[in-house]
C-alpha cells in the first residue's frame, strides 16, 4: 500500500509538475503504448460489446413484450450501455489483456535487473516505464469506451431490426432520445478513473515484482484480481455519486 | 601508488548489518584517478553488496561512501541521479532492456542525458559498439546475441557518456579468453589512456592480475587483503594464496551456512517438506 501511494505521488509529479520544469513527455513511447493498448484490444472489445448490446436487447425485448412495450428496447440498450456496460465491460478487457500485460512486462524487467540498471544510469523508471503506459491508458480506455459504446448499440439494433419490428431510423431516433450527453460523460468519467486504477495497479504490481519467474507470475495475477475488484468498487461508488447523489 | 589529488571514491568504515550479522564489517579504502581497484572474494563475502552500497542503490547502517568528493550516503534521489550521470555500471548480466534493440540500448543515456541529436547518437553508438567489438549489431535484439556478446553491448552502454568511473561487476565471466583480452585491453586503454577509474569485481584471476592496479581481497564482510597485484601475489596470507591459486584445500571454509549467506535471510525451512522427508526416510 506504501508502495502504490508512492508510485501515485512520483506519477503525480512526473505529469503534471516535471513538464513545467522543462522535462517534457517523450511522444515516440507514448504512442507505441497506445497501439498496445489500444489499437490491438479494439476487436476484442468490438466483440464484446457487439454480444452485450445483443443480449441486453434480447432480454429487454423478452421483458418488455410482456406488457406490450418494446418500444422501449433502444432505451434500455442505450442507456445499460452508456452509464454502465461500456465501461465497466470494457475495463474488464484491458484489465484482462493490457494491464496483466504490462504486470508482467514490468515484473521481467525488475527479476531481470533492468529495473536497477536505468536507476544506476539516472534514469527514473517511473518517468521512462510508467508515464508513457499511464498517459496511453489514460486516453486509450476511454477512446475503446466510446468505440465499444458505438457497437454495443449497434448490437441492439441487429436484435431490433431483424427480431423485432423496428426500422433503423425509428431505432436511432428512440435511442437518441432517451439519452442526455450526462449519460456519455458520466461513462467518460468512469473510464478515465478506471484507466488511473488499472494502471497503476498493474505498474506497481511489476515494479515490485520478487522471487524470479514464479514471482512475476504471482504478482501479474494478483495485480489483475486487485485491479477487478478495486474498479468494480469504483463504479458502484461512482453510480452512487451520479445518479443517487443530491 | 598512483594518488592523482584527491580521492574519487573515499570508504571510511562501512557497515552494513542484516539484523545482527554484519554483511559488511568495518570496510574503508580509497580510490584514485585513474586507478583500476579489483575486488575479489569467494560467492557471498559481501562483493556485490558492497558494490550496491559504493553506486548508493543500497542505505549503509554507518559509515561513510563518497564519491567525487561528495557524500552518496545522505543524498536524496534526485542528488544520486546527479553523482550517476557521471560514471557507468556494467552488470553482471548486462542488464540490457530487452524491448530495445542493442543499438538502443546504448542510446539510451545519450537520449536521456544530454541534447545530442539522432545523427550524433547513432555516430557515438558505431563507435561505442567498435570498441567492445560488434559492429552492424545495432539492430538485433538482445534475446538474439549470446550472453557473451550482450555483456559487451552492457560494457558499450556503461561507456555511452564517456564516464570518468567504471564498475564493472564480472565483466569477463561468460567470455572466451580472447574476448576477455579484448576486454581487459579497453578497460587498460581507457584507464591509462584517458585516465578513467575502474572498479572491477571479478573471480577472473588472469583478468584481476592483468588490470588491476590495486587489489582488495574481501572474506566474512571484511578486508582480507589489499596491495598492489605483486604484493597480492606475494601475499603470506593463506587465504590470498588458496583464492588466487584457485585450491580446493585451504583456510577458506567451503561450506557456507545458511546463517552466512546474506542473499538466503528470508528463506525459511519449509514445515511441509521437512515433514514429507522425514516420511519417507522413516
Amino acid at each position: 500500500m506504501k508502495n502504490y501511494l508512492q508510485l501515485n505521488l512520483s506519477l503525480l509529479y512526473w505529469v503534471f509538475v516535471a513538464p513545467f520544469t522543462g522535462k517534457f513527455f517523450k511522444l515516440g513511447p507514448i504512442f507505441r503504448q497506445m497501439v498496445f493498448i489500444g489499437v490491438r484490444a479494439a476487436p476484442m472489445v468490438a466483440l464484446t460489446a457487439f454480444s452485450v448490446g445483443v443480449t441486453l436487447a434480447m432480454q429487454a425485448a423478452h421483458s418488455l413484450q410482456q406488457m406490450g412495450a418494446e418500444i422501449y428496447v433502444p432505451d434500455l440498450v442505450m442507456l445499460s450501455i452508456l452509464r454502465e456496460m461500456g465501461p465497466v465491460l470494457i475495463a474488464v478487457i484491458v484489465i484482462g489483456r493490457s494491464g496483466s500485460a504490462v504486470a508482467a512486462e514490468l515484473g521481467t524487467m525488475k527479476v531481470s535487473e533492468e529495473i536497477e540498471a536505468l536507476e544506476v544510469m539516472a534514469i527514473n523508471p517511473v518517468r521512462y516505464l510508467v508515464v508513457p503506459r499511464f498517459l496511453a491508458m489514460l486516453v486509450m480506455l476511454p477512446a475503446l469506451t466510446i468505440f465499444g459504446n458505438y457497437i454495443g448499440v449497434l448490437g441492439g439494433w441487429a436484435v431490433c431490426r431483424f427480431a423485432l419490428d423496428f426500422n433503423t431510423a425509428g431505432y436511432i431516433l428512440r435511442a437518441l432520445e432517451s439519452a442526455q450527453t450526462w449519460e456519455l460523460y458520466s461513462g467518460m468519467i468512469k473510464s478515465a478513473v478506471f484507466a488511473w486504477i488499472i494502471i497503476t495497479i498493474a505498474c506497481n504490481a511489476g515494479l515490485h515484482v520478487e522471487g524470479g519467474a514464479e514471482g512475476v507470475g504471482q504478482s501479474t495475477t494478483g495485480s489483475v484480481v486487485q485491479a477487478l475488484l478495486a474498479m468494480l468498487v469504483t463504479n458502484a461508488i461512482l453510480t452512487g455519486i451520479f445518479f443517487f447523489g443530491a | 601508488m598512483n594518488s592523482n589529488g584527491d580521492p574519487i571514491i573515499e570508504v571510511t568504515n562501512l557497515v552494513r548489518k542484516f539484523g545482527d550479522r554484519a554483511v559488511i564489517n568495518n570496510i574503508s579504502f580509497n580510490i584514485h584517478r585513474g586507478e583500476t581497484l579489483v575486488i575479489m572474494g569467494g560467492s557471498g563475502c559481501g562483493k556485490s553488496t558492497l558494490l550496491r552500497h559504493v553506486i548508493g542503490s543500497m542505505k549503509p547502517t554507518a559509515g561513510s561512501v563518497k564519491i567525487f568528493g561528495e557524500e552518496i550516503t545522505q543524498m536524496n534521489e534526485r542528488e544520486i541521479a546527479n553523482v550517476r550521470k557521471r560514471f557507468g555500471m556494467l552488470f553482471q548480466s548486462g542488464a540490457l532492456l530487452a524491448s530495445l534493440t542493442v543499438g538502443e540500448n546504448v542510446a539510451l543515456p545519450l537520449g536521456q542525458h544530454t541534447l545530442k541529436s539522432p545523427d550524433e547518437i547513432e555516430e557515438i553508438v558505431k563507435k561505442k559498439l567498435e570498441m567492445v567489438g560488434l559492429s552492424g549489431f545495432e539492430n538485433l535484439k538482445p534475446a538474439e546475441i549470446s550472453g557473451g556478446m550482450k555483456k559487451r553491448v552492457g560494457l558499450a552502454r556503461a561507456l555511452a557518456l564517456d564516464p570518468e568511473l567504471l564498475f564493472s561487476d564480472e565483466p569477463t565471466s561468460g567470455l572466451d579468453p580472447i574476448m576477455t583480452a579484448v576486454v581487459d585491453q579497453l578497460t587498460l586503454k581507457l584507464t591509462h589512456g584517458e585516465h578513467m577509474t575502474a572498479v572491477v569485481v571479478t573471480h577472473d584471476m588472469t583478468s584481476a592480475f592483468r588490470i588491476a592496479t590495486r587489489m582488495i581481497m574481501l572474506g566474512h564482510g571484511s578486508i582480507v587483503a589489499q596491495g598492489t597485484p605483486d604484493e597480492i601475489r606475494n601475499s603470506a596470507n593463506p587465504e590470498v594464496q588458496q583464492f588466487i591459486h584457485g585450491e580446493a584445500d585451504g583456510p577458506i571454509p567451503l561450506n557456507l551456512s545458511q546463517d552466512a549467506h546474506e542473499d538466503l535471510q528470508h528463506v525459511k525451512p519449509r514445515p511441509f517438506f521437512k515433514h514429507r522427508f522425514h516420511h519417507k526416510t522413516a
